[in-house]
Protein backbone atom coordinates (compact mmCIF):
# COMPACT_ATOMS: atom_id res chain seq x y z
CA UNK A 1 0.00 0.00 0.00
CA UNK A 2 2.28 2.69 -1.27
CA UNK A 3 -0.45 5.30 -1.28
CA UNK A 4 -1.85 4.58 2.15
CA UNK A 5 -0.85 7.96 3.72
CA UNK A 6 -2.44 9.80 0.81
CA UNK A 7 -5.53 7.62 1.06
CA UNK A 8 -5.85 8.29 4.79
CA UNK A 9 -5.45 12.04 4.25
CA UNK A 10 -8.21 12.00 1.65
CA UNK A 11 -10.39 9.88 3.94
CA UNK A 12 -9.87 12.37 6.76
CA UNK A 13 -10.85 15.24 4.44
CA UNK A 14 -13.96 13.33 3.28
CA UNK A 15 -15.03 12.74 6.90
CA UNK A 16 -14.59 16.40 7.89
CA UNK A 17 -16.26 17.84 4.80
CA UNK A 18 -18.97 15.19 4.92
CA UNK A 19 -19.76 16.13 8.51
CA UNK A 20 -19.83 19.80 7.45
CA UNK A 21 -22.20 18.99 4.58
CA UNK A 22 -24.56 17.03 6.85
CA UNK A 23 -24.47 19.71 9.56
CA UNK A 24 -25.28 22.32 6.91
CA UNK A 25 -28.19 20.28 5.57
CA UNK A 26 -29.87 19.63 8.92
CA UNK A 27 -29.30 22.69 9.28
CA UNK A 28 -27.53 23.28 12.59
CA UNK A 29 -28.18 26.97 12.20
CA UNK A 30 -29.64 29.23 9.58
CA UNK A 31 -26.24 30.93 9.46
CA UNK A 32 -24.36 27.69 8.71
CA UNK A 33 -24.19 26.85 4.98
CA UNK A 34 -23.39 23.42 3.61
CA UNK A 35 -19.93 22.47 2.37
CA UNK A 36 -21.06 22.45 -1.27
CA UNK A 37 -22.70 25.89 -1.02
CA UNK A 38 -19.52 27.28 0.50
CA UNK A 39 -17.38 25.72 -2.20
CA UNK A 40 -19.56 27.12 -5.00
CA UNK A 41 -19.32 30.54 -3.32
CA UNK A 42 -15.54 30.10 -3.26
CA UNK A 43 -15.57 29.31 -6.98
CA UNK A 44 -17.64 32.45 -7.64
CA UNK A 45 -15.28 34.59 -5.54
CA UNK A 46 -12.33 33.10 -7.40
CA UNK A 47 -13.82 33.56 -10.86
CA UNK A 48 -14.77 37.21 -10.38
CA UNK A 49 -11.34 37.88 -8.91
CA UNK A 50 -12.63 39.17 -5.55
CA UNK A 51 -10.55 36.66 -3.62
CA UNK A 52 -7.31 37.70 -5.35
CA UNK A 53 -7.73 41.41 -4.66
CA UNK A 54 -8.66 40.49 -1.09
CA UNK A 55 -5.51 38.41 -0.61
CA UNK A 56 -3.33 41.09 -2.14
CA UNK A 57 -4.50 43.23 0.77
CA UNK A 58 -4.41 40.57 3.51
CA UNK A 59 -1.03 39.11 2.60
CA UNK A 60 0.75 42.45 3.13
CA UNK A 61 0.53 42.58 6.95
CA UNK A 62 0.65 38.79 7.12
CA UNK A 63 3.89 38.34 5.18
CA UNK A 64 5.60 41.37 6.70
CA UNK A 65 4.52 40.29 10.18
CA UNK A 66 5.59 36.68 9.70
CA UNK A 67 8.99 37.62 8.28
CA UNK A 68 9.63 39.98 11.20
CA UNK A 69 8.38 37.44 13.73
CA UNK A 70 10.45 34.59 12.29
CA UNK A 71 13.73 36.44 11.88
CA UNK A 72 13.48 38.51 15.03
CA UNK A 73 11.80 35.70 16.96
CA UNK A 74 14.43 33.07 16.20
CA UNK A 75 17.21 35.64 16.74
CA UNK A 76 15.87 36.78 20.10
CA UNK A 77 15.12 33.19 21.06
CA UNK A 78 18.72 32.17 20.37
CA UNK A 79 19.99 35.08 22.40
CA UNK A 80 17.64 34.41 25.30
CA UNK A 81 18.56 30.72 25.22
CA UNK A 82 22.28 31.45 25.25
CA UNK A 83 22.37 34.15 27.90
CA UNK A 84 20.76 33.87 31.31
CA UNK A 85 20.78 37.67 31.77
CA UNK A 86 18.96 38.18 28.50
CA UNK A 87 16.52 35.51 29.56
CA UNK A 88 15.56 37.40 32.73
CA UNK A 89 15.28 40.62 30.77
CA UNK A 90 13.15 39.46 27.85
CA UNK A 91 11.32 36.23 28.67
CA UNK A 92 8.67 37.95 30.83
CA UNK A 93 7.76 40.28 27.95
CA UNK A 94 6.97 37.35 25.68
CA UNK A 95 5.13 35.41 28.35
CA UNK A 96 2.94 38.50 28.89
CA UNK A 97 2.52 38.93 25.12
CA UNK A 98 1.45 35.33 24.76
CA UNK A 99 -1.19 35.48 27.43
CA UNK A 100 -2.49 39.00 26.75
CA UNK A 101 -6.08 39.26 25.48
CA UNK A 102 -5.11 40.70 22.13
CA UNK A 103 -8.55 41.79 20.98
CA UNK A 104 -8.78 44.04 24.03
CA UNK A 105 -5.40 45.60 23.28
CA UNK A 106 -6.13 46.43 19.65
CA UNK A 107 -7.72 49.81 20.44
CA UNK A 108 -4.47 50.80 22.16
CA UNK A 109 -2.46 49.82 19.08
CA UNK A 110 -4.81 51.80 16.87
CA UNK A 111 -4.42 54.86 19.06
CA UNK A 112 -0.64 54.56 18.89
CA UNK A 113 -0.13 53.52 15.28
CA UNK A 114 -3.32 54.42 13.44
CA UNK A 115 -5.45 52.15 11.32
CA UNK A 116 -2.89 51.42 8.63
CA UNK A 117 -0.50 48.61 7.89
CA UNK A 118 1.66 49.21 10.99
CA UNK A 119 -1.07 48.27 13.46
CA UNK A 120 -1.95 45.15 11.49
CA UNK A 121 1.68 44.05 11.31
CA UNK A 122 1.84 44.55 15.08
CA UNK A 123 -1.17 42.31 15.59
CA UNK A 124 0.40 39.58 13.46
CA UNK A 125 3.68 39.89 15.37
CA UNK A 126 2.03 39.85 18.78
CA UNK A 127 0.25 36.66 17.80
CA UNK A 128 3.18 34.94 16.09
CA UNK A 129 6.31 36.02 17.92
CA UNK A 130 5.95 34.79 21.54
CA UNK A 131 5.64 31.11 20.65
CA UNK A 132 8.56 31.38 18.21
CA UNK A 133 10.77 33.12 20.80
CA UNK A 134 9.80 30.85 23.69
CA UNK A 135 10.22 27.64 21.69
CA UNK A 136 13.57 28.72 20.29
CA UNK A 137 14.96 29.81 23.64
CA UNK A 138 13.73 26.65 25.36
CA UNK A 139 15.24 24.43 22.69
CA UNK A 140 18.56 26.26 22.80
CA UNK A 141 18.71 26.05 26.58
CA UNK A 142 17.99 22.33 26.49
CA UNK A 143 20.76 21.39 24.05
CA UNK A 144 22.42 18.34 25.65
CA UNK A 145 25.46 19.65 27.51
CA UNK A 146 27.60 16.70 26.46
CA UNK A 147 27.52 17.63 22.76
CA UNK A 148 28.30 21.27 23.59
CA UNK A 149 31.22 20.04 25.69
CA UNK A 150 32.28 17.81 22.81
CA UNK A 151 32.31 20.85 20.51
CA UNK A 152 34.47 22.77 22.97
CA UNK A 153 36.88 19.92 23.57
CA UNK A 154 37.43 19.55 19.81
CA UNK A 155 38.35 23.24 19.65
CA UNK A 156 35.11 24.64 18.25
CA UNK A 157 34.80 28.41 18.58
CA UNK A 158 31.68 29.81 20.26
CA UNK A 159 30.27 30.56 16.80
CA UNK A 160 31.02 27.01 15.59
CA UNK A 161 29.21 25.59 18.58
CA UNK A 162 26.15 27.79 18.01
CA UNK A 163 26.01 27.09 14.26
CA UNK A 164 27.08 23.46 14.13
CA UNK A 165 25.84 22.07 17.42
CA UNK A 166 23.20 24.21 19.13
CA UNK A 167 21.10 25.32 16.14
CA UNK A 168 20.89 21.87 14.50
CA UNK A 169 20.11 20.31 17.89
CA UNK A 170 17.40 22.88 18.55
CA UNK A 171 16.03 22.97 15.01
CA UNK A 172 13.13 20.48 15.43
CA UNK A 173 11.68 22.54 18.28
CA UNK A 174 12.50 25.86 16.58
CA UNK A 175 10.53 24.66 13.56
CA UNK A 176 7.62 23.47 15.65
CA UNK A 177 7.59 26.97 17.16
CA UNK A 178 7.64 28.46 13.66
CA UNK A 179 4.70 26.28 12.65
CA UNK A 180 2.69 27.35 15.69
CA UNK A 181 3.75 30.97 15.13
CA UNK A 182 2.72 30.92 11.49
CA UNK A 183 -0.73 29.53 12.35
CA UNK A 184 -1.12 32.19 15.03
CA UNK A 185 0.02 34.84 12.54
CA UNK A 186 -2.74 33.84 10.13
CA UNK A 187 -5.27 34.21 12.93
CA UNK A 188 -3.71 37.58 13.79
CA UNK A 189 -3.96 38.85 10.20
CA UNK A 190 -7.69 38.10 10.01
CA UNK A 191 -8.28 39.42 13.53
CA UNK A 192 -6.60 42.67 12.53
CA UNK A 193 -8.85 43.02 9.50
CA UNK A 194 -11.95 42.33 11.54
CA UNK A 195 -11.03 44.59 14.44
CA UNK A 196 -9.10 47.48 12.89
CA UNK A 197 -10.33 48.24 9.38
CA UNK A 198 -12.22 45.79 7.20
CA UNK A 199 -9.89 45.10 4.30
CA UNK A 200 -8.99 42.03 2.29
CA UNK A 201 -10.29 38.67 3.45
CA UNK A 202 -11.55 40.19 6.70
CA UNK A 203 -13.67 42.53 4.59
CA UNK A 204 -15.23 39.60 2.68
CA UNK A 205 -16.01 37.91 5.99
CA UNK A 206 -17.59 40.92 7.67
CA UNK A 207 -19.35 42.19 4.54
CA UNK A 208 -20.86 38.78 3.67
CA UNK A 209 -22.02 38.38 7.24
CA UNK A 210 -23.68 41.80 7.22
CA UNK A 211 -25.68 40.91 4.09
CA UNK A 212 -26.33 37.36 5.34
CA UNK A 213 -24.36 35.80 2.45
CA UNK A 214 -23.11 33.03 4.71
CA UNK A 215 -21.70 30.76 1.95
CA UNK A 216 -19.30 33.54 0.89
CA UNK A 217 -18.34 34.18 4.50
CA UNK A 218 -17.47 30.54 5.06
CA UNK A 219 -15.74 30.39 1.66
CA UNK A 220 -13.41 33.19 2.79
CA UNK A 221 -12.72 31.45 6.13
CA UNK A 222 -12.10 28.16 4.32
CA UNK A 223 -9.67 29.82 1.92
CA UNK A 224 -7.55 31.27 4.72
CA UNK A 225 -7.37 27.87 6.43
CA UNK A 226 -6.39 26.27 3.13
CA UNK A 227 -3.64 28.85 2.62
CA UNK A 228 -2.35 28.31 6.16
CA UNK A 229 -2.18 24.55 5.63
CA UNK A 230 -0.31 24.99 2.35
CA UNK A 231 2.10 27.39 4.02
CA UNK A 232 2.74 24.98 6.91
CA UNK A 233 3.50 22.21 4.41
CA UNK A 234 5.96 24.51 2.70
CA UNK A 235 7.62 25.20 6.03
CA UNK A 236 7.95 21.48 6.64
CA UNK A 237 9.62 21.07 3.22
CA UNK A 238 12.07 23.84 4.12
CA UNK A 239 12.91 22.08 7.38
CA UNK A 240 13.51 18.80 5.53
CA UNK A 241 15.78 20.61 3.13
CA UNK A 242 17.81 22.44 5.79
CA UNK A 243 18.09 19.74 8.43
CA UNK A 244 18.00 16.37 6.74
CA UNK A 245 18.96 14.46 9.88
CA UNK A 246 16.04 15.72 11.98
CA UNK A 247 13.86 12.76 11.14
CA UNK A 248 16.51 10.24 11.95
CA UNK A 249 15.87 9.97 15.64
CA UNK A 250 18.16 10.60 18.54
CA UNK A 251 21.16 8.79 19.92
CA UNK A 252 19.46 8.40 23.27
CA UNK A 253 16.59 6.45 21.65
CA UNK B 1 37.45 4.41 59.25
CA UNK B 2 38.66 0.87 58.95
CA UNK B 3 40.75 1.06 55.84
CA UNK B 4 43.47 -1.33 54.91
CA UNK B 5 45.44 0.95 52.69
CA UNK B 6 48.75 -0.29 51.53
CA UNK B 7 51.21 2.30 50.40
CA UNK B 8 53.35 -0.24 48.64
CA UNK B 9 53.18 -0.16 44.88
CA UNK B 10 53.02 -3.46 43.14
CA UNK B 11 55.74 -4.37 40.70
CA UNK B 12 57.38 -1.00 41.08
CA UNK B 13 60.36 -1.41 38.85
CA UNK B 14 60.97 2.27 38.40
CA UNK B 15 61.99 3.00 34.87
CA UNK B 16 64.11 6.11 34.97
CA UNK B 17 63.69 6.71 31.25
CA UNK B 18 59.89 7.20 31.44
CA UNK B 19 58.94 10.59 30.14
CA UNK B 20 56.05 12.44 31.71
CA UNK B 21 53.44 13.50 29.12
CA UNK B 22 50.91 15.09 31.43
CA UNK B 23 51.43 16.27 34.94
CA UNK B 24 48.90 17.66 37.37
CA UNK B 25 50.36 19.79 40.15
CA UNK B 26 48.52 20.65 43.36
CA UNK B 27 45.11 20.79 41.76
CA UNK B 28 42.24 22.04 43.90
CA UNK B 29 38.69 22.51 42.77
CA UNK B 30 35.60 23.46 44.75
CA UNK B 31 31.99 23.38 43.70
CA UNK B 32 30.53 25.98 46.00
CA UNK B 33 31.05 24.60 49.50
CA UNK B 34 32.03 21.14 48.31
CA UNK B 35 35.72 20.41 47.92
CA UNK B 36 35.93 18.19 44.84
CA UNK B 37 39.70 18.01 44.53
CA UNK B 38 42.25 19.06 47.11
CA UNK B 39 45.90 19.56 46.40
CA UNK B 40 46.05 16.65 43.99
CA UNK B 41 49.26 15.85 42.12
CA UNK B 42 49.70 13.10 39.59
CA UNK B 43 52.02 12.29 36.67
CA UNK B 44 51.00 10.50 33.51
CA UNK B 45 53.86 8.71 31.69
CA UNK B 46 54.02 9.07 27.91
CA UNK B 47 52.82 6.16 25.81
CA UNK B 48 51.08 4.51 28.75
CA UNK B 49 47.55 4.14 29.99
CA UNK B 50 46.79 5.59 33.39
CA UNK B 51 43.45 4.86 35.03
CA UNK B 52 41.74 7.11 37.49
CA UNK B 53 39.80 4.77 39.73
CA UNK B 54 37.66 5.51 42.73
CA UNK B 55 34.18 5.46 44.20
CA UNK B 56 31.56 7.69 42.64
CA UNK B 57 31.85 11.33 43.61
CA UNK B 58 35.60 11.08 44.04
CA UNK B 59 36.30 13.73 41.43
CA UNK B 60 37.86 11.54 38.75
CA UNK B 61 35.76 13.04 35.95
CA UNK B 62 36.43 16.52 37.35
CA UNK B 63 40.17 15.86 37.16
CA UNK B 64 39.81 14.55 33.60
CA UNK B 65 37.87 17.66 32.55
CA UNK B 66 40.49 19.91 34.13
CA UNK B 67 43.21 18.08 32.17
CA UNK B 68 41.02 18.42 29.05
CA UNK B 69 40.66 22.15 29.65
CA UNK B 70 36.88 21.93 29.91
CA UNK B 71 36.97 23.00 33.55
CA UNK B 72 39.45 25.30 35.18
CA UNK B 73 41.06 24.42 38.48
CA UNK B 74 40.77 26.86 41.39
CA UNK B 75 44.46 26.42 42.05
CA UNK B 76 47.35 24.33 40.81
CA UNK B 77 48.19 23.63 37.21
CA UNK B 78 48.22 20.99 34.54
CA UNK B 79 51.04 20.66 32.05
CA UNK B 80 50.73 18.73 28.82
CA UNK B 81 54.03 18.21 27.03
CA UNK B 82 55.55 20.96 29.18
CA UNK B 83 52.85 23.49 28.25
CA UNK B 84 50.45 24.77 30.90
CA UNK B 85 46.82 24.01 30.08
CA UNK B 86 44.56 27.02 29.72
CA UNK B 87 41.74 25.42 27.74
CA UNK B 88 41.03 22.64 25.27
CA UNK B 89 43.97 22.07 22.91
CA UNK B 90 45.11 20.20 19.83
CA UNK B 91 47.25 17.92 21.97
CA UNK B 92 44.24 16.35 23.73
CA UNK B 93 41.14 14.55 22.48
CA UNK B 94 38.11 13.41 24.45
CA UNK B 95 36.06 10.21 24.40
CA UNK B 96 32.76 10.72 26.20
CA UNK B 97 30.79 8.39 28.42
CA UNK B 98 27.53 9.07 26.54
CA UNK B 99 29.36 9.13 23.17
CA UNK B 100 28.32 12.78 22.49
CA UNK B 101 27.58 12.10 18.82
CA UNK B 102 25.61 14.50 16.68
CA UNK B 103 22.35 12.63 16.02
CA UNK B 104 21.68 14.49 12.77
CA UNK B 105 25.10 13.73 11.28
CA UNK B 106 26.24 10.56 9.53
CA UNK B 107 29.03 8.41 10.95
CA UNK B 108 31.62 9.93 8.64
CA UNK B 109 30.63 13.49 9.51
CA UNK B 110 30.68 12.64 13.22
CA UNK B 111 34.14 11.09 12.93
CA UNK B 112 35.40 14.04 10.89
CA UNK B 113 33.73 16.61 13.17
CA UNK B 114 36.86 17.29 15.23
CA UNK B 115 38.76 18.00 12.01
CA UNK B 116 35.84 20.06 10.67
CA UNK B 117 36.07 22.30 13.76
CA UNK B 118 39.81 22.67 13.12
CA UNK B 119 39.08 23.92 9.62
CA UNK B 120 40.41 20.91 7.69
CA UNK B 121 39.04 20.79 4.12
CA UNK B 122 36.17 18.39 3.50
CA UNK B 123 37.92 15.92 1.17
CA UNK B 124 40.98 15.74 3.38
CA UNK B 125 39.09 15.27 6.63
CA UNK B 126 36.85 12.63 5.08
CA UNK B 127 39.78 10.58 3.88
CA UNK B 128 41.31 10.74 7.37
CA UNK B 129 37.95 9.83 8.90
CA UNK B 130 37.63 6.95 6.45
CA UNK B 131 40.91 5.50 7.67
CA UNK B 132 39.89 5.58 11.32
CA UNK B 133 36.41 4.26 10.57
CA UNK B 134 38.19 1.26 9.07
CA UNK B 135 40.54 1.02 12.05
CA UNK B 136 37.73 0.80 14.57
CA UNK B 137 35.90 -1.74 12.44
CA UNK B 138 33.02 0.33 11.15
CA UNK B 139 33.77 0.10 7.43
CA UNK B 140 30.51 0.14 5.50
CA UNK B 141 28.70 2.26 8.08
CA UNK B 142 30.04 5.63 6.88
CA UNK B 143 26.63 6.89 5.87
CA UNK B 144 24.65 5.38 8.74
CA UNK B 145 23.25 7.61 11.45
CA UNK B 146 23.99 7.16 15.16
CA UNK B 147 20.49 5.91 16.02
CA UNK B 148 20.97 3.06 13.56
CA UNK B 149 24.02 1.77 15.45
CA UNK B 150 24.32 -0.30 18.62
CA UNK B 151 25.81 1.26 21.75
CA UNK B 152 29.16 -0.37 21.11
CA UNK B 153 29.28 0.88 17.53
CA UNK B 154 28.39 4.40 18.68
CA UNK B 155 31.34 4.41 21.03
CA UNK B 156 33.56 3.20 18.18
CA UNK B 157 32.44 6.31 16.32
CA UNK B 158 33.40 8.39 19.38
CA UNK B 159 36.77 6.67 19.52
CA UNK B 160 37.41 7.16 15.79
CA UNK B 161 36.57 10.86 16.19
CA UNK B 162 39.12 11.20 18.99
CA UNK B 163 41.78 9.26 17.05
CA UNK B 164 41.28 11.19 13.82
CA UNK B 165 42.47 14.50 15.30
CA UNK B 166 45.77 12.74 16.10
CA UNK B 167 46.15 14.18 19.58
CA UNK B 168 49.02 13.03 21.79
CA UNK B 169 46.78 12.51 24.79
CA UNK B 170 43.46 10.65 24.76
CA UNK B 171 41.11 11.45 27.61
CA UNK B 172 38.51 8.76 28.12
CA UNK B 173 35.64 9.39 30.51
CA UNK B 174 34.16 5.99 31.46
CA UNK B 175 34.05 5.19 27.75
CA UNK B 176 32.78 1.64 28.14
CA UNK B 177 30.29 2.09 30.94
CA UNK B 178 27.33 2.55 28.58
CA UNK B 179 27.98 -0.56 26.49
CA UNK B 180 27.07 -4.15 27.27
CA UNK B 181 29.43 -6.55 29.05
CA UNK B 182 30.52 -8.55 26.00
CA UNK B 183 31.18 -5.45 23.93
CA UNK B 184 33.06 -4.00 26.87
CA UNK B 185 35.42 -6.97 26.99
CA UNK B 186 36.09 -6.62 23.28
CA UNK B 187 36.73 -2.90 23.76
CA UNK B 188 39.18 -3.58 26.58
CA UNK B 189 41.15 -5.99 24.40
CA UNK B 190 41.13 -3.49 21.53
CA UNK B 191 42.27 -0.77 23.89
CA UNK B 192 45.31 -2.83 24.91
CA UNK B 193 46.45 -3.12 21.31
CA UNK B 194 45.66 0.55 20.73
CA UNK B 195 47.92 1.55 23.62
CA UNK B 196 50.63 -0.71 22.24
CA UNK B 197 50.39 0.42 18.62
CA UNK B 198 49.72 4.13 18.94
CA UNK B 199 52.34 6.08 20.77
CA UNK B 200 49.75 8.05 22.70
CA UNK B 201 49.15 8.75 26.34
CA UNK B 202 45.81 7.48 27.60
CA UNK B 203 44.01 8.81 30.65
CA UNK B 204 41.13 6.56 31.45
CA UNK B 205 38.40 7.16 34.01
CA UNK B 206 36.55 4.09 35.21
CA UNK B 207 34.64 2.81 38.19
CA UNK B 208 35.33 -0.82 37.37
CA UNK B 209 38.23 -2.27 39.32
CA UNK B 210 38.64 -5.24 36.96
CA UNK B 211 38.63 -2.95 33.95
CA UNK B 212 41.24 -0.65 35.46
CA UNK B 213 43.57 -3.51 36.33
CA UNK B 214 43.04 -5.17 32.96
CA UNK B 215 43.89 -2.18 30.77
CA UNK B 216 46.22 0.02 32.83
CA UNK B 217 49.93 0.51 33.01
CA UNK B 218 49.34 2.67 36.05
CA UNK B 219 46.28 2.93 38.31
CA UNK B 220 45.70 5.99 40.46
CA UNK B 221 43.28 5.26 43.28
CA UNK B 222 41.35 8.37 44.20
CA UNK B 223 39.55 8.63 47.50
CA UNK B 224 36.71 11.09 47.89
CA UNK B 225 35.76 14.26 49.68
CA UNK B 226 38.05 15.94 49.05
CA UNK B 227 39.69 13.88 46.38
CA UNK B 228 43.32 12.96 46.64
CA UNK B 229 45.47 10.21 45.21
CA UNK B 230 45.64 7.55 47.89
CA UNK B 231 47.92 5.18 46.05
CA UNK B 232 49.42 4.42 42.67
CA UNK B 233 49.59 0.86 41.48
CA UNK B 234 51.64 -0.24 38.48
CA UNK B 235 50.73 -3.73 37.34
CA UNK B 236 53.66 -5.02 35.33
CA UNK B 237 53.89 -8.78 35.49
CA UNK B 238 51.06 -9.80 33.16
CA UNK B 239 51.06 -7.12 30.49
CA UNK B 240 52.99 -9.23 27.99
CA UNK B 241 51.16 -12.49 28.55
CA UNK B 242 48.44 -11.81 25.98
CA UNK B 243 44.94 -10.45 26.56
CA UNK B 244 43.36 -13.86 27.08
CA UNK B 245 45.67 -14.76 30.00
CA UNK B 246 45.41 -11.60 32.05
CA UNK B 247 42.20 -12.39 33.88
CA UNK B 248 43.56 -15.57 35.49
CA UNK B 249 46.99 -14.20 36.28
CA UNK B 250 47.61 -14.32 40.06
CA UNK B 251 49.01 -10.79 40.07
CA UNK B 252 45.87 -9.52 38.31
CA UNK B 253 43.64 -11.23 40.88
CA UNK B 254 45.72 -9.98 43.82
CA UNK B 255 45.62 -6.38 42.64
CA UNK B 256 41.86 -6.53 42.09
CA UNK B 257 41.39 -7.86 45.63
CA UNK B 258 43.71 -5.33 47.15
CA UNK B 259 41.99 -2.39 45.44
CA UNK B 260 38.59 -3.61 46.55
CA UNK B 261 39.88 -3.93 50.10
CA UNK B 262 40.97 -0.32 50.12
CA UNK B 263 37.84 1.01 48.42
CA UNK B 264 35.09 -0.99 50.11
CA UNK B 265 34.78 1.25 53.14
CA UNK B 266 34.06 4.23 50.87
CA UNK B 267 31.17 2.58 49.09
CA UNK B 268 27.79 3.22 50.67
Amino acid sequence: MRNRPLFLKLLSAVIVFGAWEIAGRIPVSYAFPTFLESMSALVTLTLDGTIFTAYAETLKPLVVGLVISSVLGVGLGLWIGLSAKFDWLFSPIFVVMQSAPLAALIPLLVMAYGIGLTSKVFVVCIMAMPVIVLNTSGAVRNTPSSIKEMGRSFLGSDLDIVLKVIIPAASPIIFSGLRLGVSAGFIGAILAELKITPTGVGDIISYSRSIADYPSMYAAIFSIILLAVLFLNLLEKIEHLLFKGNYRGYVSD
Amino acid sequence: MATSQTKKTTGSRVEASVEIAVSARNISKNYGETEALKNLSLDFPRGQLTSLLGPSGCGKTTLLKIIGGLLSADSGEVEVGGQAVTGPGEDRAFVFQDFALLPWASVIRNVAFGLELRGVAKSERESIAEKYINDVGLAGFENSYPHELSGGMRQRVGLARALSVDAQVLLMDEPFSAVDEQTRRKFQEDLLSLVQNENKTFIFVTHSIEEAVYVSDQIAILLPRPSRVSEIIKPSGFRDKGPENIRRDPEYLDIVDKIWASLRSYVE
